[in-house]
């Protein structure tokens, strides 16, 4: 039988008083577009930085190909692995924020290549290649040469998206990857991610963007304080939510 | 009743009309005032007993200029280390083990606290507590003949500087955004590789103005090591007014020759600034 690439068994994670996260179970499959939605404050961006360990959790686990994050067991308890087996786990998964986070002071093409020759220490002309394709598919081959502050925020976003594919992620995260952007840019980035999807990608997406999760995602998850309230095939969350706290969400959003 | 498409009447035709130069009568006035005390200070100086026959004969004399120029080298060096140290010590201040926290914090403390020209005294006069210092079974010495002026003024300068630095790039370090952090993080990056890549880089924008600062303080506070017989700029001329007596006309040469490097400093502190603005909207516009 096959393993799902994350598994995330009964995770919890607090910010001193408040329950970020509350007995969190969750598996994604290979090749899935998975869509997180739900107020704010309900726990989606903090799974999605657990996941690739920016944050770390206070109970449970979760494993990335098989593999345990953050942790080792070892005699009966689990130690924390050391920040550089950390930056290894990380590789496997790329990550966009919200706010982009681009490094202001590198252009688009050196925001790419950054990752792969000083992490993975790959030669930097084949690495120049890949990111100049990667460039082209975002739809910024002309834009190489630009600081981030050059470019606008959707073309930010999508040297983001560039960026974290540089890295050969088996996963990606987007969170909230089109809630900062200008109304009338939301839809170059989400072009970009659909095409992506289509491309096998594995995704978890957290968005806002209802229309994008409908037609893109291959589930779709809600979650309310902390907890996975719903969770289904997009065209039924979305389309006939079973959860009266679903419903209520949707009827707010919509 | 508002018509259609006309605008409303009442309002002159201001076009071609331009904005009146207005004479400041005041900035006039003051500005020949300042000119007054001005002329009326260098006609005091020019009567008082002064021989300026000296300050050019001196301005350009051999002990002189080799006063500057070690002057310079001290500046840099003893800047150099600061430099070093500052970014140790803030990169240990900022980071999560309690201990090198602490290590930095103390550092900071007892440099910071202390004037520096006690602590150049102290480190010249270390041969009192250790007569012989080195590593044992390896080397040792006498440390009278280790701790020359030069290695004392550096290690006083430096080191001191370090811990006023330390702070400058700790507060550059702050103003980066988080979010640089977790970008470089989510690629991959461990701590130190994230600060020397991303964060560093970054602060350096935000750092350079008060480390041209600390630098333009730091080539004046060489003349300090003039009390532990480095032969900086101060020390040169004052070995020649104890000589000739013309101890203004000598203290003028010096100070001509800090101000004029001074002088040189701040355009090229513009400069580097430029350099490290690389990407930011400032530029880019």
């Amino acid at each position: 039988m096959t393993k799902p690439l994350v598994a995330i068994r009964s995770v919890a994670k607090n910010f001193g008083e408040f329950q970020a996260l509350n007995n969190v179970s969750l598996d994604v499959w290979s090749g899935e577009v998975m869509c997180l939605i739900g107020a704010s404050g309900s726990g989606k961006t903090t799974l999605l930085r657990c996941i690739n360990q920016l944050a770390t959790i206070d109970a449970g686990g979760i494993w990335l190909d098989g593999e345990l994050l953050g942790v080792r067991e070892h005699g009966g308890k689990l130690h924390r692995l050391s920040e550089r087996e950390i930056g290894r786990q990380r590789l496997k998964t790329g990550m966009v924020f919200q706010r982009f986070n681009l490094f202001p002071h590198k252009t688009a093409l050196e925001n790419i290549t950054e990752g792969p020759t000083q992490v993975q220490g790959r030669k930097a002309d084949e690495v120049r290649t890949e990111a100049l394709e990667l460039l082209r598919r975002v739809g910024l081959a002309a834009k190489a040469d630009s600081y981030p502050a050059q470019l606008s925020g959707g073309q930010q976003q999508r040297v983001a998206i560039a960026r974290a594919l540089a890295m050969k992620p088996m996963l990606m995260l987007f969170d909230e990857p089109t809630s900062a952007l200008d109304p009338e840019l939301v839809g170059e980035v989400l072009a970009v991610m659909k095409e992506l999807a289509r491309s096998g990608m594995t995704m978890m997406v957290v968005t806002h963007e209802l229309g994008f999760a409908r037609e893109v995602a291959d589930r779709v998850v809600y979650m309310d304080q902390g907890a996975i309230v719903e969770e289904g095939r997009a065209s039924d969350v979305l389309g006939a939510p079973r959860e009266e706290r679903t419903k209520a969400f949707l009827s707010a959003v919509i | 009743m508002k018509p259609a498409s006309a605008l409303a009447q009442g309002f002159p035709d201001l076009s071609g009309m331009r904005i009146a130069r207005e004479p400041h009568w005041f900035r006039w006035i003051s500005a020949a005032l300042i000119l007054l005390v001005l002329a009326a200070i260098a006609r005091a100086f020019a009567n008082g007993q002064i021989e300026w026959s000296y300050v050019s004969r001196f301005l350009t004399a051999k002990v002189i200029l080799e006063g500057i120029v070690n002057t310079m080298v001290m500046a840099v060096l003893a800047m150099m280390l600061g430099i070093f140290l500052g970014v140790v010590v803030a990169i240990m201040r900022l980071s999560p083990n309690p201990v090198l926290k602490s290590v930095a914090a103390g550092y900071t403390w007892l440099f910071r606290g202390t004037p520096l020209i006690l602590q150049l005294l102290l480190w010249f006069n270390l041969a009192l507590v250790f007569p012989t210092i080195g590593i044992p079974g390896l080397w040792s010495a006498r440390a009278v003949d280790v701790m020359t002026p030069f290695l004392a003024a550096l290690l006083g300068l430096g080191i001191n500087q370090g811990a006023y630095t330390s702070e400058v790039m700790r507060a550059g370090m702050l103003s980066v955004d988080i979010g640089q952090y977790e970008a470089a993080q989510a690629i991959g990056m461990g701590r130190l590789r994230a600060l020397r890549r991303i964060v560093l880089p970054q602060a350096m924008r935000v750092v350079i103005p008060p480390l041209g600062n600390e630098f333009i303080s730091m080539v004046k506070a060489t003349s300090l090591a003039s009390v532990i017989q480095y032969p900086e700029l101060l020390h040169n001329a004052e070995n020649i007014y104890y000589a000739n007596s013309r101890v203004i006309e000598l203290l003028i040469v010096a100070g001509l020759w800090y101000l004029l490097v001074v002088s040189i400093l701040t355009p090229l502190q513009m400069l580097l600034e430029r350099r490290f603005a690389r990407g930011t909207l400032r530029l880019a516009r």
